[in-house]
């Protein structure tokens, strides 16, 4: 990630919550960098910060410290005010879009919302431009009269997906856009996504579960544990082989489609079942040796982040040979 | 809550019933100068305490029987009912405008809004209210504007309350986040995100607030502070027939009365609302 200026960034990030007089960690010490148009994936388990990493880089929320910049302003020392003008620059989409939809606004109201709130048109003559985005994400103009429980699934995230993109944003989040959405439609959205990347040069944060569709529509890959970030590269060469254990861990819970090899895959992965157990948390330690097959003494500190090969970086100590 | 009257059908007779009552009342009020059979404020010396027209010496010209100055009592509840609605439909909404304005910016913007709005309700609710009032309209007045606005301060803490309580609930809810993620102003989150889905729930402290505030409103006549006296509202009957309610029983009966069915429709109507626009309040409890 040298060159270019990038278009957002993470710096030192850390968010922490109070609950109960218990302190714990959402993100800790994120770093991260979004060159322009490109589409990063962030994968891990439930649970691992990556809904929080989102909003956070879209400053919908707070970090405890570290600094969120985009495109070179950092948003953390923003006035509220300012920052709300920038929100047309970055945008967001849900795993829910009905949840995420007002249901007592009319879809053209919903769609005409960003335009009229950052000044681009007034309620009278957004109708054309909403009409032109209903067309461009596969719906009928005359919808626009319609409310949210008029639709189906896949329907409501066409709906949600123009929301996010009509203002034109540089940078969209999409949280899970696609895990609510059944496989035939699924293909569908990841089409649409991709071609309004390429008309309208968009920068994708794309948390995900789904590794096979990440390798295809992602071109770089982050993968995250209890709030940190361990492994960063190519999904291809990620996933055929992963530096960090935790990642070859992810890699091997995704089911293949050939019974043979599904045995010996669920044979290699061992007991899963750990990968949801709770553990006091450590945070001077590598937040995965407890269920790391590869675990060391000197696991107990958390290890650098380095680069493993030109383009990969690795939070292991398997790769402090030297 | 009993197993009965949570049953939707037996209580939705209820509600039926609660709405007839006070569509009666209103119809009542809107039409007392065609169906009030005498002017409201007519002296007749000579008819003074004339009992109900079923008692002995009553006689069919005034049904309810007359008070102390021989007004006819039927046609003051009739005209008193202008009043009586009047004012505590108006507080109600007095106090739904305050209280839903405080609480829909305390739920929303929590912290430092929330704690000076909550300090307010609970100053509010730890006020002896009626001596408050009393105080109020001792200094002010009396007269339909200043009960209007003493009953609105008695309400207000209803609407705050469930609106607080609400919108804090729908503030971490997707479309909520999904509008700040646009880049949608807060005042207009509030208004056109938040408000609509509090409404039905406002819809319900409406009517109980309603009954509250005839109810209190009454109280306050009663006490000699309401709006004028001579004004036939049902509270100042109420206080009037108090004196004579050992020689003229009817006088303060049937104001009593009227109070009580109103403000029963009220609450009967607030029950179903509750049930009907939000059941799932209701099933959780």
């Amino acid at each position: 990630m040298t060159g270019a200026a990038p278009l957002a960034e993470m710096a030192g990030v850390s968010v922490r919550y109070r609950r109960a007089g218990r302190l714990s960690h959402g993100l800790i010490a994120i770093d991260l960098q979004l060159a322009a148009n490109a589409t990063v994936a962030v994968v891990g388990e439930s649970g691992c910060g990556k809904s929080t990493l989102g909003r956070v880089l879209l400053h919908l929320q707070q970090p405890s410290e570290g600094a969120v910049r985009f495109r070179g302003e950092d948003l953390t020392l923003l006035k509220r005010a300012e920052l709300r003008r920038r929100r047309r620059a970055m945008q967001m989409i849900f795993q829910d879009p009905f949840a995420s939809l007002n249901a007592r606004m009319t879809i053209g109201e919903t769609l005409a919302e960003p335009l009229v709130v950052h000044g681009l048109a007034r309620w009278r003559d957004a109708r054309p431009r909403v009409a032109a985005m209903l067309e461009r994400v596969g719906l009928e103009p005359g919808v626009a009269a319609r409310y949210p429980h008029e639709f189906s699934g896949g329907q409501r995230q066409r709906i949600a997906i123009a929301r996010a993109v009509i203002a034109e944003p540089e940078l969209v989040v999409a949280d899970e856009p696609l895990s609510a959405l059944d496989m035939t439609v699924q293909g569908q959205i990841v089409s649409l996504l991709a071609s309004l990347q390429e008309t309208l040069s968009l920068t994708y944060l794309f948390i995900s579960h789904d590794l096979p569709l990440v390798r295809e529509f992602a071109g770089r890959v982050v993968v995250m544990i209890a709030g940190r970030i361990v492994e960063d590269g190519p999904p291809d060469a990620v996933f055929a082989t992963p530096a960090h254990p935790y990642t070859k861990l992810l890699v091997s819970c995704v089911p293949v489609p050939d019974p043979a090899q599904e045995r010996a895959r669920q044979a290699a992965a061992g007991n899963t079942s750990t990968i949801a157990a709770a553990e006091a948390p450590d945070h001077a330690a590598c937040p995965f040796r407890s269920r790391c097959p590869h675990a060391m003494p000197i696991c107990a500190t958390m290890p650098p982040f380095r680069h493993v090969a030109p383009d990969r970086q690795a939070a292991c100590w398997l790769h402090e040979s030297s | 809550m009993s197993r009965l009257s949570s049953s939707p059908r037996i209580s939705s007779g209820l509600g039926v019933a609660g709405a007839a009552l006070l569509a009666v009342a209103v119809l009542v009020a809107l039409a007392a100068p065609l169906i009030a059979p005498w002017p409201p404020m007519q002296i007749d010396l000579r008819a003074r305490f004339t009992p109900p027209a079923w008692e002995a010496h009553g006689v069919l010209r005034h049904l309810l029987g007359t008070d102390n100055l021989g007004r006819d009592i039927a046609s003051r509840i009739v005209w008193g009912a202008r009043i009586s609605l009047g004012v505590g439909v108006a507080a109600s909404l007095l106090g739904a405008a305050i209280g839903g304005t405080l609480g829909l910016c305390a739920g929303y913007f929590g912290r430092g809004v929330d704690a000076a709005i909550s300090w307010l309700i609970d100053v509010q609710l730890a006020f002896p209210f009626t001596l408050f009032a009393l105080f109020l309209l001792a200094v002010f007045g009396g007269g339909p504007g200043p009960v209007v606005v003493v009953l609105a301060l008695a309400t207000w803490v209803n609407y705050a309350r469930v609106v607080r309580a609400q919108v804090m609930a729908l503030r971490g809810q997707d479309f909520i986040l999904a509008a700040r993620a646009v880049g949608v102003p807060s005042g207009r989150i509030l208004l056109r995100y938040l408000l609509p889905a509090v409404a039905p729930a406002m819809v319900v402290v409406g009517s109980f607030s309603a009954a509250q505030a005839i109810l209190t409103q009454a109280a306050l006549s009663f006490l000699g502070v309401g709006v004028d006296p001579s004004s036939p509202s049902w509270g100042a009957m109420l206080d009037l027939g108090r004196s004579y309610i050992l020689s003229a029983w009817w006088m303060a009966t049937f104001p009593g009365v009227t109070i009580a069915l109103v403000v029963l429709g009220a609450n009967l109507l607030g029950d179903w609302l509750r049930e009907w626009l939000d059941p799932l309040a209701v099933s959780r409890r």
